[in-house]
């Protein structure tokens, strides 16, 4: 007799299958998720996982949280990102100490693997959400990251 | 030819009031030959439109929305730059059969309109075995798929053409088991004759039980007729390439395309003039307005177009020995076991007339 019950579940499952997609056409008007882009360019957010371009978030007093360890730089497959340091006194020790004076990105060599970030030991760089990279000049995407006349954040190798 | 409707009958008289009865029959066909084919042509691409936009629907997408409004000159567009594009072949193809097949596809699909009664006495070619004439004509169209699968010289296409034969020749029975289900209630194979049997109620209401058994069977077999997901083994675009139709380009692929559309129309076509009573109204609420026949008769038709897209975005594609397994273990028996229920629900009088 399982030749009738197929039948029934065959038939059941598909009655399931088609309710599921009926649903989904019922409420594509409110659950679309297509992004028209060029119309929607002022409100598109990207999600927190977008791996747009590597950036260096910089707080009100112009002050970043690199030290110029130059972990990045080792950890980089393909030398996408040059760290030029100097050394400076230090101000409350008198000591001299290692700074950054340009944290070169290569954009256009980047190959968005995240171990950069992934290596960095006082997030210093992480991942910026814009996705509008294309330019008419190939020199444009080397960029320097850190803001000129910055500095390290006092306290971040402590 | 019957074909009237008021605009009709007086273009009909005015035809054979001025010129002999062959010129004016003949310049009949061919007038009616001509709004048949721009009517079909772009009722085909708009049903092209629209199975894109249901697809899009279905997965939560917008589909195309930027030619014209809301997308509405989409496939025009894409009509024009196929005519405009150049007609490629494969060496070593047979040219005078590769060239042919489009024809036979979409001459067959064109041809089985001929039948369908639109509206009141609004009907082409009133032939009084119409629905044999229609079971038909639509097998015809297999033969052009098999011999574009043959003639293109390409392995792809061949296997596609010869699935669609076995497909194509497994569920001819089965649509016309369903369709004679619905025979014993009618006593005739004349459409226009049977929606006015529907007069006292539509058939798939008044055979009840085995007619709903028979249109799921028609449905599915319709289905896997025109080639369309989940019976689309004949095209299946991950093992397939493009199955029959790979080597076609431009127009040619064109007329594949729209045959397709058209066949799937013709399918929902006659499951409303068979099950649905054709162009009547639900209850007989607008019988005192006979042109609205035209408006009942596509709204049926699209909702049963509807339901094969929904089908089509629903179910995975079969394998082909499910598909046979499918035909002739499970929709042949119950057919059959389905007529002679509906013979002896007919013999005992059990249907439901109003």
């Amino acid at each position: 007799m399982s030749y009738f019950s197929d039948i029934y579940h065959g038939i059941k499952t598909l009655l399931t299958g088609m309710s599921v997609t009926g649903g989904y056409f019922l409420r594509s008007r409110k659950g679309t998720i297509t992004q028209q882009y060029p119309d929607n360019r002022a409100t598109l957010k990207m999600f927190d996982r977008f791996r747009g371009e590597v950036i260096m978030p910089h707080d009100e007093q112009n002050e970043h949280a690199c030290t110029g360890c130059q972990k990045c730089e080792l950890a980089c497959p393909n030398g996408s990102i040059e760290i030029i340091w100097d050394r400076g006194i230090d101000e409350d020790t008198g000591k001299k100490k290692k700074k950054i004076d340009q944290f070169v990105y290569h954009l256009s060599l980047c190959t968005m693997c995240g171990l950069c970030i992934d290596v960095c030991p006082t997030d210093a760089i992480e991942w910026g959400q814009n996705f509008e990279n294309s330019v008419y000049d190939r020199t444009k995407l080397t960029r320097v990251l850190n803001e000129p006349g910055s500095k390290v954040r006092a306290g971040i190798e402590d | 030819m019957r074909v009237s409707l008021g605009i009709t009958t007086n273009i009909h008289n005015w035809l054979f009031s001025t010129m002999n009865v062959t010129m004016a029959s003949l310049v009949e066909m061919v007038l009616i030959a001509l709004i048949y084919l721009t009517v079909f042509a772009v009722l085909g691409l708009f049903l092209v439109l629209l199975e894109r936009r249901v697809a899009a629907w279905f997965q939560l997408r917008i589909g195309p929305n930027r030619v014209g409004f809301q997308g509405l000159l989409q496939t025009m567009a894409d009509a024009l730059k196929l005519v405009s594009k150049e007609l490629t072949g494969t060496t070593r193809a047979d040219m005078f059969l590769y060239n042919l097949a489009p024809y036979f596809v979409i001459i067959s699909a064109l041809m089985a309109l001929a039948v369908i009664p639109f509206s009141y006495e609004f009907q082409a070619f009133d032939i009084n075995i119409g629905v044999f004439f229609l079971i038909a004509v639509s097998s015809v169209g297999v033969i052009g798929i098999l011999l574009a699968g043959w003639s293109s010289n390409n392995k792809f296409a061949m296997i596609g053409a010869m699935r669609s034969g076995v497909q194509t020749i497994s569920y001819e029975l089965s649509i016309g088991l369903s369709l004679l289900t619905m025979i014993l209630l009618t006593g005739s194979l004349q459409l226009s004759e049977i929606v006015e049997v529907q007069k006292n109620g539509w058939l798939i209401v008044q055979g009840h039980i085995p007619a709903v058994i028979a249109f799921m069977i028609y449905m599915i077999a319709g289905t896997a007729e025109t080639n369309r997901a989940p019976f689309d083994m004949v095209e299946a675009e991950s093992e397939l390439g493009a199955g029959f139709h790979t080597e076609y380009s431009g127009m040619k692929f064109a007329y594949f395309f729209l045959a397709e559309f058209i066949n799937m129309f013709l399918i929902a076509a006659i499951a409303t003039t068979i099950f649905f009573g054709g162009w009547l109204s639900p209850f007989g609420i607008t019988e005192s307005l006979p042109w609205l026949g035209i408006f009942w008769f596509l709204l049926k038709t699209f909702v049963l177009v509807f339901l094969m897209m929904w089908f089509r975005w629903t179910f995975p594609r079969l394998r082909v020995d499910q598909l046979l397994t499918l035909e002739w273990k499970y929709l042949l028996p119950i057919n059959l076991v389905n007529i002679v229920l509906m013979a002896l629900l007919v013999w005992s009088d059990l249907t439901i007339k109003f």
